[in-house]
């Protein structure tokens, strides 16, 4: 009875078409839309084009490196997220855990040498992220139940920390969130190749092939020996280094670290994985999907704003957004 | 009622299954859909089902074109299928299963007397009364979630029915009462469909034979004019000499002894010996205890008292981790549930037990990945042999060459294989025999359990019977009959 309900998987990433031994197959191609992240990309560049036309400051290099600057926080949260969603999990603690360490690097780091002061805040985040993996793994609680209360605990522990913003004094903690390389912001290209150790953490390491079984069959791959709590609080730890990360970046470029920082943000992590391809029933998601989700995101926001459209009407177009791409790919996996 | 399917094609997946059937189904005749795994015998059922739109050809019915373009119109029709895979809510009451979403109501509140007295007698009316309309669904046994779903099919009139390998969770008095309820639906007028791999059942119960292979139509044949010998040749496109291989039962050293295993509520005081090169079988009625005595000796369920020894040496498996480490592997009895992972590809699924040995510091070596599976593949004869390709697209008897390649690799010294070739075809078990027999030529001891009595004598050198939990007789299987093994199983002296 299991497993009846979820769809073909696609294997987005590989992008190998099958092999045209028979006209069958040529056949099948041609009914078959292309993958999700084809679609995506497809989008994105549409979206870039437009937008290029009708808007004069969208394309010039300060708004690129801004357009950059803020998809790093949703990039970083979805990476975390989606690792956690390939195992049929959520964590919807990631917003609190970027207050919580943002606020945290900016206090420390007056009392503490720069690289001391971001390694402990990150160390935070992975401390959080392990004690929701231990809550879902050992205890077998529900993910979204687990991460629930540790979304307000987080929360709270972050105003115990400070209930005032606290603005970082050290002039260096500001370089890592504003600076560029280039036309490249320092953070986009962290974020960057996070993303790749993440493609190679999902397809060339046991761990994340493990990570993709388990949310597929978890009874089937515990049989095969894969030790499976240990690969879930591995999970969630990882969403909570990533959402360290985010936070200590986003304090340093904003300048000023609220503890009110990072309210909702899980909502945009998880909009991003699943337009990207991710099912949040488990065992189905892409490195490509995530980040082409992240990018579509962040195109939108930046184009709404660029726009002037009110904050509460973006909100809006945003939602109804993420509900089209979502019914796209729902069309797109009745055909496989 | 005549249904004729004209050369319908149908493909999934990039593959092209059906290449043309054409098929005849009248009301009141039995016709028996026999054909190997990946034949299209699931694929077949699908269209008629109307789950799956068709890519070319026609469907007719009383000769008028027919267009099925979703479950709903095929209901509609008074066609009714039953899965091989059930499909009962678990939590809800059988009542609730067999009335879904056409529950009886008075002023606009469920009737709930009504709705039980309506299942009771459609109970009764297929011969299983004593199933509980109130019970919960996902409380029965496997057998009785089967009746069931047939009762569900039937509480509408059905004008054809088609059913998927019914008995693979039946046996016995269960399957007579099948049988018997099939021949009162024929008399009444329907039209049955009767897809298997035991061809016993299908020369019994049928009145033609569909054999199909490779997704066309390869003869329609009656019963009292053929033989299984035919069937399975025109199946298999080959003559198959000999279903088992000949075995020389030889007794070495026990590789692995068990002594005194129990777990509570499942199994006491289990006892025996496996040596190199040994093929035992073991039978049992479903609930004895067959299969939670293997999961125990692979570390996937704790023991509460006994040792297992291998080579020996005391072992006790804390997990699966841990017996794979030491040479024992399991093939578990429903591959669905717990032996894939159906979203993923042949090449995972064929490396999930294996890959701490391929990998280095974490990362795969996916050359040697890439390597063991195509050798997989070969030695299997996996179809289609695309290790990119989701399991789930594969049939049912190449899903379980997955499932064996998987275990293969880890190269056990214990293989437990717990129904291995249920749902699977007779070319496919062929092949399945013929590879265990020569796994016990390079010393490894075999655990065959099975509820298939011709299956358990004829593949093992001895046979281990239990009921009810324990381990009640030990027999050769050149010495013994299925009679007798069953009238163990049962506990009524042979």
């Amino acid at each position: 009875m299991t497993g009846q309900q979820t769809s073909t998987v696609r294997d987005t990433d590989s992008g190998k078409a099958p092999e045209a031994t028979a006209p069958a197959s040529a056949r099948w191609r041609a009914a078959v839309p292309p993958p999700t992240i084809l679609v995506l990309i497809g989008v994105a560049i549409a979206i870039v084009v437009v937008a290029g036309i009708t808007n004069d400051s969208f394309l010039t290099e300060g708004n690129m490196t801004n357009l950059l600057r803020q998809m790093v926080t949703t990039g970083l949260l979805a990476l975390g997220m989606l690792l956690v969603i390939l195992t049929g999990g959520i964590d919807l603690s990631v917003g609190s855990v970027v207050a919580l360490t943002g606020i945290m690097s900016a206090g420390l780091v007056s009392g503490l040498p720069l690289p001391l002061a971001v390694l402990m805040a990150i160390v935070i985040g992975v401390l959080c992220g392990t004690v929701n993996g231990i809550m879902v793994a050992r205890f077998s609680l529900a993910p979204f139940v687990v991460t629930l209360a540790s979304m307000t605990t987080f929360r709270g522990l972050t105003y115990v920390y400070s209930k005032t913003p606290i603005t970082p004094t050290t002039p260096d903690f500001l370089t890592l969130g504003s600076q560029n390389v280039g036309p490249i912001p320092i953070a986009a290209i962290i974020t960057l190749l996070m993303f790749a150790l993440g493609w190679v953490l999902i397809n060339r390491t046991s761990a994340g092939r493990a990570l993709l079984g388990i949310g597929g069959n978890r009874e089937a791959v515990r049989l095969a020996g894969v030790k499976v709590q240990r690969h879930l609080v591995l999970a969630y730890a990882l969403s909570g280094l990533c959402a360290g990360v985010a936070g200590v970046i986003l304090a340093s470029r904003v300048g000023i670290a609220q503890p009110s920082l990072g309210q909702g943000f899980e909502l945009d992590a998880i909009a991003a994985c699943v337009i990207g391809g991710a099912s949040l029933s488990g065992g189905r998601g892409t490195i490509g999907g995530t980040l082409a989700g992240v990018v579509l995101l962040g195109l939108i926001d930046n184009l709404l704003s660029l726009y002037d459209v009110q904050s509460y009407w973006q909100q809006v177009l945003k939602g109804l957004i993420i509900a089209v791409a979502i019914l796209v790919r729902r069309g797109e996996r009745q055909n496989t | 009622m005549r249904l004729e399917l004209r050369g319908v094609r149908k493909g999934y997946g990039g593959v092209e299954v059906l290449h043309g059937v054409d098929l005849t189904a009248e009301g009141g005749q039995v016709l028996a859909i026999a054909g190997a795994n990946g034949a299209g015998k699931s694929t077949l059922i699908k269209v008629l089902a109307g789950a799956a739109p068709l890519d070319g050809g026609t469907i007719l019915l009383d000769g008028e074109p027919l267009t099925l373009r979703g479950p709903e119109d095929a209901q509609a029709l008074g066609f009714r299928t039953v899965y091989q895979e059930l499909s009962l809510v678990p939590q809800m009451t059988v009542t609730e299963n067999v009335l879904l979403g056409a529950l009886p109501t008075k002023r606009g509140l469920v009737d709930w007397p009504a709705a039980h007295a309506r299942v009771r007698a459609l109970l009764e009316e297929i011969g299983f009364a004593d199933i509980d309309p109130r019970a919960r669904a996902g409380k029965l046994s496997v057998a009785r979630q089967q009746m069931v779903e047939i009762a569900k099919a039937l509480a509408v009139e059905p004008r054809m029915l088609v059913l998927d390998e019914p008995s693979a969770v039946l046996a016995g008095t269960d399957l007579d009462r099948l049988f018997d309820l099939i021949r009162r639906l024929r008399e009444r007028g329907v039209a049955i469909l009767y897809v298997s791999h035991r061809l016993a059942e299908v020369m019994e119960i049928s009145d033609r034979i569909t054999v199909i292979k490779d997704g066309r139509v390869v003869d329609t044949l009656t019963p009292a004019l053929t033989s299984e010998d035919e069937i399975i040749a025109l199946m298999a496109g080959r003559r198959l000499e000999q279903i088992y291989p000949d075995r020389v039962p030889e007794s070495g050293k026990p590789l692995l002894s068990v002594r005194g295993l129990s777990r509570d509520g499942a199994f006491d005081d289990v006892s025996f010996d496996l040596a190199a090169g040994e093929i035992v079988g073991m039978f049992g009625l479903v609930g004895s205890g067959r299969s939670e005595v293997a999961r125990c000796l692979f570390g996937a369920d704790r023991q509460t008292s006994g040792t297992v020894e291998l080579d020996g040496a005391v072992t006790r498996f804390r997990t699966p981790g841990d017996a794979i480490g030491a040479g024992i592997a399991l093939v578990t009895e429903d591959r669905k549930h717990s032996g894939l992972v159906l979203g993923m590809d042949i090449t995972d699924n064929t490396t999930f037990a294996t890959m701490p040995r391929i990998s280095h510091a974490g990362l795969l070596n996916t050359r040697r990945r890439a390597a063991n599976v195509q050798d997989m593949i070969e030695r299997l004869g996996i179809n289609p042999p695309r290790p990119e390709m989701p399991v789930r697209h594969l049939s049912g008897g190449n899903q379980q060459k997955v499932v064996l390649a998987k275990w293969l690799l880890t190269r056990p010294r214990v293989l437990i294989l717990d129904e291995p070739t249920r749902g699977v075809d007779m070319a496919t078990r062929v092949d399945i025999y013929r590879m265990i027999d020569e796994l016990t030529r390079e010393g490894v001891a075999i655990l065959l359990i099975s509820s298939d009595l011709a299956e358990v004598l004829g593949a093992t050198d001895r046979v281990l019977v239990m009921r009810g939990g324990r381990l009640v007789a030990e027999v050769g299987s050149a010495d013994t009959t299925e009679d007798e093994v069953l009238a163990h199983s049962v506990g009524v002296a042979a």
